[in-house]
């Protein structure tokens, strides 16, 4: 069986600046030994509180930070050991959607350049060419192709976190690496966009690897989840099973601290 | 007499692209001790609403309608006057704890302003009301806490401060604009059990705005759901819960992800996107994007329907959309 993503005794530390002169400098133990594997066309959530290491897990599975231990394959290849030009190439599997809509799009760039950048740093194609399969990417998350020639400014929100998935749908990817995409979305908008994440998966058998904080997204598109606390997987398993019995104490704290729409009745 | 009675309040802003009517002609009460919540999606008026309380809008922004608080008109009021109001009477609560404090003032100092500012008190007695507050609010070891700064503290110690903050000069009104969207759940509910317990404690009147029908649930007895610069429906929480009358608050509902639902369900959504405030349609601005929508809908804007418990809903096809039933 060949995996999609094995991540192996995954170890980041980072060191702070010195508060004392010859003094050791603090650590920060972002992350203390995560691993888990994901099969190709499953979808993987990692659930966890601010400062829990999640984000961390998305940069080492991006290749955008090295990690202190362990080790991140994508494909049977090992991201970290991989030369640079390797890498480079490697990238085309794996892409990323962020979490803020405004920030991770380049205002000044037309959404076809925007779309089709990692086209351009992957490979020499034409210009026509790139044009072309940037149509189809936005084809591919509702948009036309008319909205080829605005500018990101032009786009409500929603729309903006569709021309990000559209970027990175350009390389028919794997596996996208989704950093909290619908949090910073309306409630209404954040149906639109899951449910499109949820088509993509079915449509062309993308992995999703989702970093979220929230319980119900995760539980929308992944069939497992971790559940990360303070840089340790504390629990797995699927999430409709997992969210009904949970068994660590972690865990059932999350749970409980979700506000339910449930009000006191009514008096 | 009702604390605050806010009465057709128009709220126009100045944009680039022209005016753009932020607040449409909304009205609420509130008395003493009740507490009040407003859920709505990104600019539908709800935080211009409070800024407006406030005194907060910006210079160039026009307001028509009323806002009578506890006797004063504050339409129209002074600078000067709407400064013994605003942070002595009225405290607020912001959504970014990192950004509503100040990072060059140590914390004593900016939770001690309030009431060095509206009680004219001393530095050192205002430095030991200080030290209370923060106790109150939960940050541990307080005491010699009193000269840190913001960065020395977490998130939600920051929200801790804030509160303490609003609440120095005991204030008749405490107004929450999605005090805990930028914290974690854990985080969120320690928050909000803080900001119910002061309300409780204190009889204040609770103004609490958020986006998340949960957090609304949970804590406050009235409810207004807004749209488009307008209430869509408003009413006790829990008759507003049970009847989700209006389509607009059955589609908020459903478009939820639920907790443990089954795999490969699609969620409902609500088609097209929010209204430009800039030009808003004349009719019912939920009108463009509502499955029950009629040529009539255009026309006007719809008058409040009342309803049992004191509950209320703009939509001329209420019959047909209760037919219905309630989505689920």
């Amino acid at each position: 069986m060949s995996f999609l993503l094995e991540v192996d005794h995954l170890v980041r530390h980072y060191n702070l600046p010195r508060e004392r002169l010859f003094g050791p400098p603090p650590t920060v133990k972002a992350l203390n030994g995560v691993s888990f594997k994901l099969q190709p066309g499953r979808s993987m959530g990692i659930v966890g509180e601010s400062g829990s290491g999640k984000s961390t897990i998305a940069r080492l599975v991006m290749a955008l930070d090295t990690p202190t231990a362990g080790t991140v394959k994508l494909l049977g290849r090992d991201l970290h050991a991989l030369p640079r030009p390797a890498l480079r190439a490697a990238r085309r599997d794996v892409q990323m959607v962020f979490q803020d809509p405004y920030g991770s799009l380049d205002p000044r760039q037309t959404v076809a350049r925007i779309v089709a950048e990692p086209l351009e740093a992957l490979a020499e194609t034409s210009r026509a060419e790139q044009r072309e399969r940037a149509g189809e990417s936005l084809a591919a998350v509702g948009l036309r192709s008319g909205d080829l020639d605005k500018y990101p400014h032009e786009f409500s929100g929603g729309q903006r976190q569709r021309i990000a998935i559209a970027r990175a749908l350009i390389t028919r990817p794997k596996l996208i690496v989704a950093d909290e995409p619908v949090s910073a979305l309306d409630v209404s908008v954040q149906a639109q966009v899951l449910n499109l994440m949820q088509e993509l998966q079915q449509k062309f058998g993308i992995s999703y690897l989702l970093i979220s904080h929230d319980l119900a997204v995760v539980n929308h598109l992944c069939d497992e989840v971790c559940v990360l606390h303070r840089g340790l997987v504390v629990e797995r398993g699927a999430p409709q099973h997992l969210f009904a019995h949970a068994e660590h104490p972690y865990t059932q704290a999350l749970l409980a601290a979700v506000p339910r729409a449930e009000p006191a009745a009514l008096a | 007499m009702p604390l605050l009675e806010v009465d057709d309040l128009h709220v126009q802003l100045q944009t680039q692209r022209g005016p753009a009517e932020a607040v449409r002609g909304i009205g609420f009460t509130l008395e003493r001790g009740e507490t009040l919540g407003i859920v709505g999606e990104s600019g539908c008026g709800k935080s211009i609403t409070v800024q407006s309380l406030m005194g907060l809008l910006p210079s160039t922004a026009q307001v028509k309608g009323s806002i009578r608080f506890d006797g004063t008109e504050l339409v129209g009021l002074s600078e000067r006057a709407m400064c013994e109001i605003r942070g002595n009477r009225i405290g607020m609560i912001f959504q970014e704890p990192m950004t509503a404090l100040n990072p060059v003032h140590t914390i004593a100092r900016q939770v001690g302003e309030p009431l060095r500012l509206h009680r004219g008190m001393a530095r050192a007695d205002a430095r030991k009301e200080v030290l209370a507050l923060l106790e109150r609010v939960g940050i541990p070891d307080a005491a010699s806490r009193l000269d840190a700064y913001p960065h020395q503290f977490s998130g939600g110690q920051r929200q801790r401060i804030g509160i303490a903050m609003a609440l120095a000069c005991g204030p008749d009104l405490l107004i929450a604009d999605e005090p805990t969207t930028a914290l974690d759940v854990t985080i969120q509910k320690q928050i909000l059990e803080l900001i119910q317990g002061l309300v409780e404690e204190r009889g204040m009147a609770l103004i609490l705005i958020s986006h998340d029908l949960g957090v609304i649930a949970q804590n406050v007895s009235k409810m207004l759901v807004m749209y488009g610069g307008s209430v869509v429906e408003s009413g006790p929480t829990a008759a507003v819960f049970a009847e989700r009358a209006h389509p607009y608050t059955q589609g908020l509902f459903a478009a939820r992800p639920a907790l443990g639902a089954p795999r490969g369900q699609k969620l409902a959504t609500i088609r097209g996107s929010v209204p430009d405030l800039i030009d808003l349609p004349s009719g019912c601005p939920f009108a463009g994007r509502c499955r029950f929508t009629i040529d009539d809908c255009h026309a006007t804007r719809p008058p409040p329907t009342p309803m049992p418990h004191g509950h209320a809903v703009r939509c001329i096809r209420l019959g047909e959309v209760i037919a219905e039933g309630v989505l689920e």
